[in-house]
């Protein structure tokens, strides 16, 4: 584990504050991860207020303790996007459909406005966006229950 | 509806949710009264929960669901609120000078909500804070979302278009909105149809008096009554003749009307689809709509003139047979019409089977033809990485999927037919044993029993054509309702319910509070601009700060998601679209050229031109000359996207088509960018005549072509940074400056490039 040339702290207005090796402070930096689906566990950045790119980091276990459980806080802050694990009903088969659904996040409703608002990351992995423009991820549709199973196929 | 800025109590407690009234209202000291409301919809570590904040003209409260008691904050300096998204989730934040007090998380659904939230939030605090009482202006505010209504407008468009309800199942009978204006022909079509059916059904009735007064008296020895036989038999070429002429005048008048219904049906969807914004071409695929009217309403129309026709036929034959066949004998009648339910029963049960496989075959259908839109297009830069095998492979994918699909569907049609022709031959068999036994009983004659067969004999054939009624209805109700998808969707960009009419305007612009949001990313926000009429604006800043998005807003492309923008002091969206847009000359980055001459692509805005005028808009755009220089002058034809002419041609030529409609408002976005430095002065030349006079907004990467500007915006990251001229700019070395200076060394390099090409191209002469 090296221990990386900048410092990474939280202020007490829940920003992060990283600090560069020539002790240049950048307050409210965010991190990026930069394959959120494929490979959300390499290759985060961290980019300061104006989007620029401030450190690189390659892998997340590379890094000191501190600074990744800082790092994650910040990303699990900013993440959003439910896994849905059951779907209890659709109010209809045909678009807009408003659906009832389970996720890992808890019990939501949300609008599908189109069949093509559903998109296939992979032949078993969908990403579904919903009227507002959240994206709900499912991660193996065949896993899903018969159920959810019979009313998500209306829609494939 | 007029409504006060200023709400009341009771219409802030109105419209809270029914979930938190009461408990609000316990909380709430006397004189205490509710100004905003925020309804959260997920906890801090991003779960699904509930929870409010609530502005009151005394404190900020909040609660979540599973908390005991509320939080309260009271008004005093320094208290700020704020809100940034990411990613679909809205963070609203409460700081004080020293550190952040509290936040919540929603999702964008509630977007509109905190911005009032903070808004009125900060009003409160501040004239608590400087002890004013505000005069707050009197405005019409949309209740749900709190856009301001222009005067004109009743219901709010944002709101309106939200709400998403489904369209009915039934969607076939939508399409009675087509068929209405043939309402008369479609019920002689109709008549002629009963007159037809029942015409078919006269010879299996002529067959029993044949059977019983000829044939069998004759088996038994009595000798053939020929007059008796004539008028039978002559009964029976009059039935197929009229059968003949009616059948043939019934499908032509019925056929005729449906090509008619398929035209206005095409018509309208397309005149529909080219209505719709911006905003609904950039989220779906041009396949996909493509097939939707080209393939779809064939589909439909095949439907309404072939399927749909064979089907009200067999209806009728079945339900007359069935009264013929009562009429004769009401207990054979019975026996035979027993397996009908069956197979109705039978034919509901795979309807829905079989309507979900057509839909997923039209899916996956569409899919196939946007692999074949995706790539022809891009055909060169398949071809530049040699990717002919991978794309290949991609339509090989697609097309399986729509193999294996269409085996499921298969799999279930399959089955489906023979069962059929199985019940039918089951069917006939009853009839037989029960008919030779009515016969042995001597209940019926054997005529009786012939013409039962002959007419049940139809009647199973056509329960088998009836059973194939189910696919082609499933197909065409999915085709239908493709169809309605596009003409239930409402324009983003809606036409105005009461309009104002500005038949000329001086090209005053202005930006009031604009922002816009594109999906869950926010572009803009905050705009605020006032351009004068006459005035030449360059918009700058680095790709992705904005410059086009405020383009499209302030061409109606898309609505503004906040704020307002005004031409000559009126809200652009309470005017009629096409119109506002006739006072708009765009200019854009790839000029598009449409099949045609181009005397016809530079009269595009302007289809009754005249000659002189057009010549006169080519010369004003320096193009005259080398359309001269084509071999047929202003007549040559140019291809789907003008692939004779150069770059900078093409410019020119929309630079004339813009100049041809004399618009007040004028827009370049990126016209020089594509195209080299040498062309550019040619364009802008050309340009220059166009801007004269003219309310002008240039975007140019180029920064050196914005110097005759009046006047620079500075966008970064959806926000104005800066404005002022060039040298105003340059002199307060911000943000400005440093582009202009790191362009200016790019451009050095450039012109040193430029000088080292001939030399690099005497090198090439080697190879």
């Amino acid at each position: 584990m090296s221990q990386p040339d900048y410092q990474l702290s939280r202020n007490a207005f829940g920003r992060l504050v990283f600090v560069d090796k020539d002790h240049q402070v950048h307050e409210g930096i965010v991190p990026i991860r930069a394959f959120p689906m494929t490979a959300p566990e390499q290759g985060i950045a961290l980019l300061n207020v104006h989007g620029h790119e401030l450190a690189w980091i390659e892998c997340l276990d590379d890094l000191p303790e501190a600074f990744r459980i800082l790092i994650e806080a910040e990303l699990a802050s900013r993440e959003f996007m439910p896994e849905i694990k059951r779907i209890d009903k659709v109010s209809s088969f045909v678009t807009p459909s408003t659906w009832w659904v389970k996720t890992d996040r808890g019990d939501t409703t949300f609008v599908l406005k189109g069949e093509e608002d559903i998109r296939r990351l992979s032949p078993a992995a969908l990403l579904i966006t919903d009227s507002h423009g959240i994206h709900f991820l499912i991660h193996d549709r065949l896993m899903l229950d018969r159920h959810s199973c019979k009313l998500l196929d209306r829609f494939l | 509806m007029q409504q006060n800025f200023y709400p009341a109590h009771s219409d802030a407690m109105l419209t809270l949710p029914p979930l938190w009234v009461s408990q609000v209202e316990a909380h709430l000291a006397s004189e205490e009264t509710i100004l905003a409301w925020l309804e959260i919809d997920l906890d801090t570590r991003l779960r699904f929960s509930r929870g409010i904040v609530i502005a009151t003209n005394q404190r900020l409260l909040a609660k979540m669901t599973g908390e005991e008691s509320w939080h309260d904050w009271s008004y005093q300096q320094g208290l700020r609120l704020t809100c940034r998204d990411h990613a679909g989730v809205g963070n609203l934040e409460l700081f004080d000078d020293h550190a952040l007090l509290a936040h919540w998380c929603y999702t964008l659904a509630k977007d509109t909500g905190a911005n009032r939230l903070i808004t009125e939030f900060t009003q409160q605090l501040n004239s608590q804070l400087t002890g004013e009482t505000q005069i707050q202006p009197v405005q019409v505010k949309c209740p749900t979302c709190a856009a301001i209504l222009s005067s004109d407008q009743e219901t709010c468009p944002i709101c309106v278009q939200e709400a998403h309800i489904p369209p009915s199942t039934w969607t076939l009978f939508r399409l009675w909105r087509f068929a209405k204006p043939y309402k008369w022909r479609l019920l002689t079509g109709f008549l002629l149809m009963l007159g037809s059916t029942a015409a078919t059904l006269v010879p299996p009735y002529l067959t029993m008096p044949l059977m019983d007064n000829v044939l069998i008296p004759y088996q038994n020895g009595k000798p053939i009554d020929v007059d008796l036989v004539t008028t039978y038999l002559s009964g029976l070429l009059a039935a197929a003749f009229l059968a003949w002429i009616l059948g043939w005048s019934r499908t032509y008048m019925l056929a005729k009307v449906s090509e008619r219904i398929g035209r206005d049906l095409r018509t309208t969807t397309y005149k529909h689809l080219v209505k719709l914004s911006q905003e609904y071409f950039g989220g779906k695929r041009t396949g996909d709509l493509m097939a939707r009217i080209g393939a779809e309403t064939d589909c439909i129309n095949l439907f309404i003139s072939l399927h749909l026709l064979d089907f009200a036929t067999d209806v009728i034959m079945m339900s007359m047979t069935a009264l013929i066949l009562v009429s004769i004998n009401p207990s054979l009648a019975l026996v035979t019409l027993m397996p009908l339910p069956i197979i109705a029963w039978l034919i509901h049960l795979v309807r829905d089977k079989l309507r979900t496989g057509f839909e997923k075959v039209d899916r996956v259908w569409a899919e196939v033809n946007n692999v074949l839109a995706d790539t022809i297009p891009g055909i060169r830069v398949v071809k530049a990485f040699a990717q002919e095998d991978r794309e290949v492979a991609r339509f090989r994918a697609a097309n399986q999927r729509n193999l294996e699909i269409n085996d499921r569907v298969n799999k279930v049609w399959a089955l489906f037919t023979p069962t059929v022709t199985l019940l039918t031959e089951v069917g006939l068999l009853v009839v037989w044993i029960f008919g030779i036994w009515q016969v042995s009983q001597d209940q019926i004659s054997v005529g009786v029993l012939t013409a039962f067969l002959a007419y049940i004999g139809r009647f199973y054939l056509r329960l088998d054509s009836m059973s194939r009624i189910v696919s082609v209805t499933q197909k065409a109700a999915a085709g239908t309702k493709r169809i309605f998808d596009i003409l239930d969707h409402v324009s983003s960009v809606p036409e105005p319910i009461k309009s104002i009419h500005l038949p000329t305007i001086t090209g005053r612009i202005e930006l009031r509070n604009v922002g816009f949001r594109y999906g869950t990313r926010s572009v803009t926000r905050d705009i605020n601009l006032v351009i004068e009429p006459g005035e030449m604006v360059g918009l700058v800043g680095h790709s992705g700060s904005g410059k086009s998005t405020l383009i499209n807003l302030i061409c109606r492309f898309y609505d503004v998601t906040e704020g307002a923008i005004l031409i000559d002091g009126v809200d652009i969206r309470s005017l009629p679209v096409a119109e506002y847009r006739k006072h708009i000359g765009l200019v854009l980055q790839e000029p598009f050229l449409f099949f045609g001459t181009i005397a016809e692509n530079i009269a595009y805005g302007k289809p009754d031109a005249t000659r002189k005028e057009i010549i006169a808009a080519a010369r004003a755009a320096y193009a005259h000359e080398f359309i001269l220089r084509l071999p047929h002058g202003y007549d040559s034809l140019v291809g789907e996207r003008g692939q004779a002419l150069s770059g900078g041609e093409r410019q020119r030529i929309s630079i004339a088509r813009a100049l041809l409609i004399d618009p007040r408002i004028l827009i370049l976005d990126e016209a020089t960018s594509s195209v080299d430095t040498k062309t550019e002065k040619e364009i802008q030349e050309a340009l220059d005549n166009l801007v004269h006079g003219r309310t002008t907004i240039a975007i140019a990467h180029r920064l050196s072509t914005l110097r005759e500007a009046n006047r620079l915006i500075v966008l970064d990251r959806g926000k104005v940074i800066e404005v002022g001229n060039h040298a105003e700019l340059m002199a307060r070395q911000g943000y400005y400056y440093h582009l202009y200076q790191s362009q200016s060394r790019n451009i050095d390099t450039e012109d040193h490039l430029a000088e080292l090409d001939p030399k690099s191209g005497s090198k090439g002469d080697r190879a």
